[in-house]
């Protein structure tokens, strides 16, 4: 039987570690960025939107895979954002386990909101 | 200005924003956004992207000290969280479609509102003794640590709380902040709990919130990497110095002098949008 404050301990190690793996590739991302193209000059005055592979799941991998600098900031982005939604994920099973079945569909439902925006929005 | 002076300039005054978020309990994206977009010259749409990114790392680091003092109660989180996610996903659609002014005016209005709040005495708000039997139903009450043993609480008033949610969420959609203050109104003053229980489950929840809007900004196109970087190291490195320093100091005099500057932030946003220059 887990109580709830080993949940809460577990949430605390997902979280942290999420961030601080998140803040890592961002980090190694944006040194190798600023190597390469440290005196471009930025222009973010009129939104262009980013190009298609750094937008979508599966294209950020692929790119970032292949060295790309900008590419790996936003796999470290794309971290960042799965770390809430592993906790959620967590939480699901966390609930399970407590055969709280009223809790285990309502966290389904955040879960859902979530992986709704990250993969169909 | 090259790129590494650009984002040398950001992420010393993303760790300040950080910093002071921290102390006041306002959070980074606040000061982030007028950063941004006043100082910095970025469009809007830029500028919430990469705010909402350094809210979700900031929230994530800070719950993780929270959770294990015992003070958030996962269960109401995750009941309001309901809420906040579905705002979220409405706050982002309008985001991505309102014009960059109208956001900006929004905005101005929210941080008048949030400086207001912040700078006023914790205190929770007698939501009369009537009971919801909502409340029990949903297993929204708790215990948490006070000075003689463990104080019970049970939520009240759940159908204005949880409407209170999904319209903070609409603002943290919309505007990429964590809209912390809203939240915190509506646990403690709108569900009556315990402000403590309000703050430390707020932030629990900010980050979750803000993952149910970034999914959207990422698909379309407003999380500009190179940008968003230095501004989410920033915030987040700020913000862990500024929990520290807390601690140590709980200080009503900073509150009311950043309250102040952020005052002078709104106005500036709003006569800037007016003028059409956002």
């Amino acid at each position: 039987m887990i109580t709830d404050s080993q949940v809460e301990k577990w949430i605390a190690v997902l979280l942290r570690g999420g961030v601080l793996l998140a803040a890592s590739v961002v980090l190694l991302g944006g040194i190798l960025h600023l190597a390469h193209h440290g005196t471009v000059r930025p222009d973010y005055h009129v939104f262009h939107g980013e190009p298609m592979e750094l937008r979508k799941p599966n294209l950020i991998l692929r790119e970032a895979f292949t060295g790309r600098p900008d590419a790996i900031i936003q796999l470290g982005m794309l971290l960042l954002i799965l770390t809430p939604v592993a906790r959620v994920g967590f939480s699901v099973v966390a609930f399970v386990v407590e055969r709280d079945r009223m809790y285990v569909a309502m966290t389904l439902v955040v879960l859902a909101v979530l992986l709704y925006s990250l993969l169909a929005g | 200005m090259d790129t590494s002076v650009f984002t040398s300039i950001l992420f010393v005054g993303s760790l300040l924003a950080g910093f002071l978020g921290a102390l006041t309990g306002l959070g980074g994206g606040v000061v982030v956004v007028p950063l941004l977009t006043l100082a910095m010259g970025v469009n809007m749409h830029y500028a919430i992207g990469a705010s909402l990114v350094s809210v979700i790392a900031t929230s994530s680091g800070a719950a993780a000290a929270y959770v294990r003092e015992g003070f958030s109660n996962i269960r109401i989180g995750m009941f309001l969280e309901i809420a906040t996610t579905l705002g979220a996903l409405l706050g982002a659609y309008l985001a991505t479609r309102l014009h960059t002014s109208t956001i900006g005016i929004i905005f101005g209005i929210v941080l008048i509102f949030s400086a207001y709040f912040s700078a006023r005495e914790p205190k929770t708000a007698d939501a009369g003794r009537s009971i919801d039997p909502l409340a029990h139903k949903l297993k929204l009450e708790g215990s948490y640590p006070a000075k003689d043993g463990k104080e019970n609480y049970r939520a009240r008033r759940v159908p204005l709380g949880f409407g209170m949610m999904f319209g903070a969420g609409t603002l943290s959609g919309l505007l990429g902040i964590g809209s912390g203050a809203m939240k915190v109104l509506a646990m403690d003053q709108a569900m009556g709990l315990p402000f403590k229980v309000s703050t430390t489950t707020s932030n629990f929840m900010i980050g979750v919130t803000a993952a149910a809007s970034a999914g959207i900004y990422l698909s379309r196109g407003f999380l500009d990497p190179v940008l968003a970087m230095p501004v989410m190291l920033g915030v987040l490195a700020g913000s862990l110095l500024g929990t520290k320093v807390l601690v140590r100091a709980k200080s009503q005099s900073i509150r009311m002098v950043f309250s102040v500057v952020v005052v002078v932030l709104a106005i500036e946003m709003i006569y800037n949008s007016v003028k059409g220059r956002l």
